[in-house]
C-alpha cells in the first residue's frame, strides 16, 4: 500500500512529519507493507496535513490529519472516517483548476525522476533539444508568456535580447527570492516538483546559448533549500544536468542561497547578491539581458516563468496562449492567504475576477467576518476593497484599477483590520529593508512611518503631506521597493479614508 | 544550524582560511564564505573579514561593507534557538501581531533580544511562506504554522528547556 503524506513545509509546519511517522509506525506495528511517500502539497494548504492514499480508482484523501487521528485511519482500512475527503481530485478547490505548471506537484514523489518522467516531465526539453534556439525561443513568444514575478514583461522578448547577444559566456539565473507575503508558488515547485525548474531552466539555456544557470533562493525556506540540494543531486545523475540528455550539449545548475535580503528580489539587486556584492539596485540600462551575472548576457526570470516553460513545450506555445484573457495568457497560481476559510494555490487561466477568488473558491474569511480588503500582489500590492471585486484577473486589468498582479498572491484581511496599520507597516518595511541607494526610498520610507504616526495621533493636515510623500517615492526611486510602497499606502488611504479620519480627541 | 552552542575559543586562523578556500572556486564565491563560516561558527567571527578581503583582494570594508548589508549573517553568536517569527501581512491577516507581542512579552524580550540565559534569541522575519497556515514561525530551521498561544507556550517551553 502507497501512503502520501506532504513533505512540503506548509505540511511540515502543521504536523506532516509527525503523521509520516505515525503512519510507519502504526504499519510495522500492524506487520503491513506501506510504502510512506513525502510528496509535495496539492496546495489545499486548509486541508494539510493532507494524508492520500493510493486505490485502484485513485488517490483518496483524508485531513487534516493528526498523528492521532492515524491509529483510527488504519483501523478503518483507511475508509469511513471523519477526515475522510474521497477522491483528492474531486475536491472542488482542486477539480476547478487548470493545473499545467503545477501539473505534477503534490502528485509524484519530488525526488523520482522516473515519476517525473511518467507524468510527462522531459517531454518538453525533448522536443527543444532538436530545435534550433531561434525556434524555441519563437514557441515562447508564441505561448505569450509574461514574468510570473510581477513585472509581466514577455518572456520570449527577454530571451531574444539575450540569444542576439554575443558573449563567450551567458547565463540563465532563476529568481527565487519569494520574498513577498502571501506568495509561495516557487516554495512549492522546489518543494514539490523541482526538476520542472530545472527542465525549464534547460530549454532556456539551449534557447539562447547559455551553459550555466544559477537559483537564487532565499534563506527563509531551509526546506526548499535542503530539497533543491538532493534534487540537483539526482537531476545531475539522471542526466537532466552536465551533458544534457547525452546530447552532448551542456547546461549547469547551481543552487545560491540569499541572506534576508527582501529587495534581491529585485532583477539587479540580485545579480550583485549573486556576484558578491551588497544587494543595492542597479540603474538601467545596461539591462541585464545584455550585461547581467559578471556583465555577461543574462536571462533573469521568476521561477514560476521558467517552470511553466516545459508544459510549453511539451503542448505547444498555442496551447498554452489558448488560455487566459486580453494579453495575460496562459495561467496563473493564484496564491490564496491569510484570512481565508480556504487558503492555498489555485492555479487558472487568467480572467477569474477578484471576488470570485476570494468570496467563492476561498470561502470568505477564516474567522468569518466580512472581507474588508484584498492585498494582492505583495507587500507592494494595493489593497483591494470590496468594491473593486469584479476586477478581473490579468495583469492590464489589475493595472487599470490601480493595483498590480505581482506574483499573484491574495492577502485576505476582514473587518478588524486596521488599514492605517498596513499602511504604516508597509512604510517600515521599506524602511527595514529598502537598499540605501536611492534617498525617497531609504529616507521617505522612515518620514512615512512618522507622517502616518501624527495622522494617527489626529494631525488630518498630514495626510496631504503622505500623498506628496509618496509621489516623492513613486518618481524618485529605482527600483519598485521605493517606488511601489506608495501603492499599499496609498490605496488603503483612498479605499478606506474612516480608517485615516481620527479624530484628536479619538487618538488621546 | 544555528543550534549547538558557540565554540568558546576563537577559531583558528587556518580553520578559517580552509573554509574560504573551499568556495573560491565559485563564481561570486563572497556569500557563500559567509554562510560557510557562519554554519561552522553560528556567527560570522571578525577575524575572518581580513582574511577574506586578502583571499578575494577586496578591502575589509568592503568586506564588512557586504557582509552588514544582509540580515542574515551575524557578527557575534545569537541564544543557543533563534525563533523567527514572522511579521508579513498574511499573518497579520490572523493576529500574529498581537500573538506576537504576548509571546515577546511572556519571554520578557524585544526584537532582535536574547534571554540572559542565552537559550534563546527571537527575530522578526518577513514571511516564511506559510501564508495559508498563518500565523507562522520557525524554530531553528524548524517551520510552525497555524499558531495560537497554547502553541507559542509549547514553543517557549521547547527553546528554553
Amino acid at each position: 500500500m502507497k501512503i502520501y503524506v506532504p513533505g512540503d513545509s506548509a505540511a511540515k509546519a502543521v504536523g506532516a512529519d509527525e503523521v509520516a511517522a505515525a503512519v510507519a509506525r502504526e504499519a510495522a506495528a500492524r506487520g503491513l507493507n506501506v510504502e510512506v511517500i513525502r510528496n509535495g502539497t496539492r496546495g489545499m494548504i486548509w486541508l494539510e496535513p493532507l494524508l492520500e492514499v493510493e486505490r485502484a480508482e485513485g488517490r483518496s484523501g483524508f485531513g487534516p490529519v493528526t498523528a492521532a487521528d492515524v491509529p483510527a485511519l488504519f483501523d478503518a482500512g483507511f475508509g469511513a472516517h471523519s477526515k475522510a475527503l474521497g477522491p483528492v481530485e474531486e475536491i472542488p478547490f482542486f477539480a476547478r483548476q487548470t493545473r499545467l505548471t503545477f501539473a505534477r506537484c503534490g502528485l509524484t514523489d519530488p525526488l523520482s525522476m522516473a515519476e517525473y518522467e511518467a507524468h510527462g516531465g522531459l517531454a518538453g526539453l525533448r522536443r527543444a533539444l532538436d530545435m534550433t534556439g531561434e525556434a524555441i525561443v519563437d514557441e515562447v513568444k508564441e505561448s505569450g508568456l509574461r514574468g510570473r514575478g510581477g513585472a509581466g514583461f514577455p518572456t520570449g522578448i527577454k530571451w531574444d535580447t539575450v540569444r542576439l547577444a554575443h558573449a563567450d559566456q551567458k547565463y540563465i539565473v532563476c529568481n527565487a527570492d519569494e520574498g513577498d507575503s502571501g506568495t509561495f508558488a516557487d516554495r512549492m515547485i522546489l518543494e514539490g516538483d523541482p526538476f520542472c525548474l530545472f527542465e525549464g531552466m534547460v530549454i532556456a539555456g539551449l534557447g539562447v546559448g547559455a551553459t550555466k544557470g544559477y537559483i537564487y533562493l532565499r534563506s527563509e525556506y531551509p526546506d526548499a533549500v535542503e530539497m533543491t540540494r538532493r534534487a540537483l543531486d539526482v537531476a545531475y545523475r539522471a542526466g537532466l544536468l552536465g551533458d544534457v540528455l547525452g546530447s552532448g550539449r551542456r547546461f549547469d545548475l547551481e543552487l545560491r542561497v540569499g541572506a534576508g535580503a527582501y529587495v534581491c528580489g529585485e532583477e539587479t539587486s540580485l545579480l550583485n547578491s549573486l556576484e558578491g556584492k551588497r544587494g543595492v539596485v542597479r540603474a538601467k540600462p545596461p539591462l541585464p539581458a545584455l550585461e547581467g551575472f559578471m556583465g555577461r548576457p543574462t536571462v533573469v526570470n521568476n521561477l514560476i516563468s521558467l517552470a511553466t516553460v516545459p508544459v510549453i513545450f511539451a503542448r505547444g506555445g498555442a496551447f498554452y496562449r489558448d488560455f487566459g484573457l486580453g494579453r495575460s495568457r496562459g495561467t496563473i497560481p493564484v496564491q490564496i492567504a491569510g484570512n481565508v476559510k480556504y487558503g492555498g494555490l489555485f492555479e487558472t487561466a487568467f480572467g477569474m475576477s477578484l471576488g470570485e477568488l476570494v468570496e467563492d473558491v476561498a470561502g470568505g474569511t477564516a474567522s468569518g467576518r466580512p472581507v474588508k480588503a484584498v492585498q494582492v500582489g505583495g507587500p507592494l500590492g494595493a489593497y483591494m476593497p470590496v468594491s473593486k471585486f469584479a476586477t478581473p484577473f490579468g495583469y492590464e486589468e489589475f493595472d487599470g484599477q490601480g493595483g498590480l498582479i505581482g506574483h499573484a498572491g491574495l492577502v485576505v484581511f476582514d473587518d478588524t483590520a486596521d488599514m492605517l496599520g498596513m499602511a504604516r507597516f508597509a512604510m517600515e518595511f521599506c524602511a527595514v529593508e529598502s537598499c540605501g541607494k536611492c534617498t525617497p526610498c531609504r529616507i521617505g520610507a522612515v518620514r512615512g512611518v512618522e507622517t502616518l504616526d501624527r495622522i494617527a495621533g489626529g494631525d488630518a493636515a498630514a495626510v496631504d503631506l503622505l500623498e506628496d510623500l509618496c509621489e516623492t517615492m513613486k518618481d524618485g526611486s529605482l527600483c519598485a521597493l521605493g517606488g511601489l510602497t506608495p501603492m499599499p499606502v496609498m490605496s488603503a488611504l483612498t479605499g478606506f479614508p474612516d480608517d485615516f479620519a481620527r479624530s484628536k480627541k479619538a487618538a488621546e | 544550524m544555528t543550534s549547538t552552542p558557540a565554540p568558546s575559543v576563537a577559531p583558528a586562523e587556518a580553520e578559517i582560511d580552509a573554509l574560504i578556500a573551499a568556495q573560491l572556486h565559485l563564481e561570486g564565491p563572497l556569500l557563500p564564505i559567509f554562510h560557510a563560516l557562519q554554519e561552522a561558527y553560528c556567527h560570522v567571527p571578525q577575524a575572518a573579514l581580513s582574511r577574506i578581503a586578502e583571499a578575494l583582494n577586496l578591502t575589509r570594508a568592503e568586506v564588512h561593507g557586504v557582509m552588514s548589508f544582509y540580515h542574515d549573517f551575524r557578527s557575534a553568536p545569537a541564544g543557543r534557538h533563534v525563533l523567527k517569527i514572522c511579521r508579513a501581512e498574511a499573518c497579520q491577516s490572523m493576529g500574529g501581531a498581537a500573538l506576537a507581542d504576548r509571546l515577546l512579552a511572556k519571554l520578557g524580550l524585544d526584537w532582535h533580544g536574547t534571554t540572559p540565559d542565552g537559550k534563546v534569541t527571537v527575530e522578526p522575519v518577513y514571511c516564511l511562506g506559510l501564508c495559508a497556515c498563518a500565523p507562522a514561525a520557525m524554530v531553528d530551521n524548524k517551520v510552525r504554522g497555524r499558531l495560537d498561544d497554547a502553541a507559542c507556550d509549547a514553543l517557549i517551553a521547547e527553546v528554553r528547556a
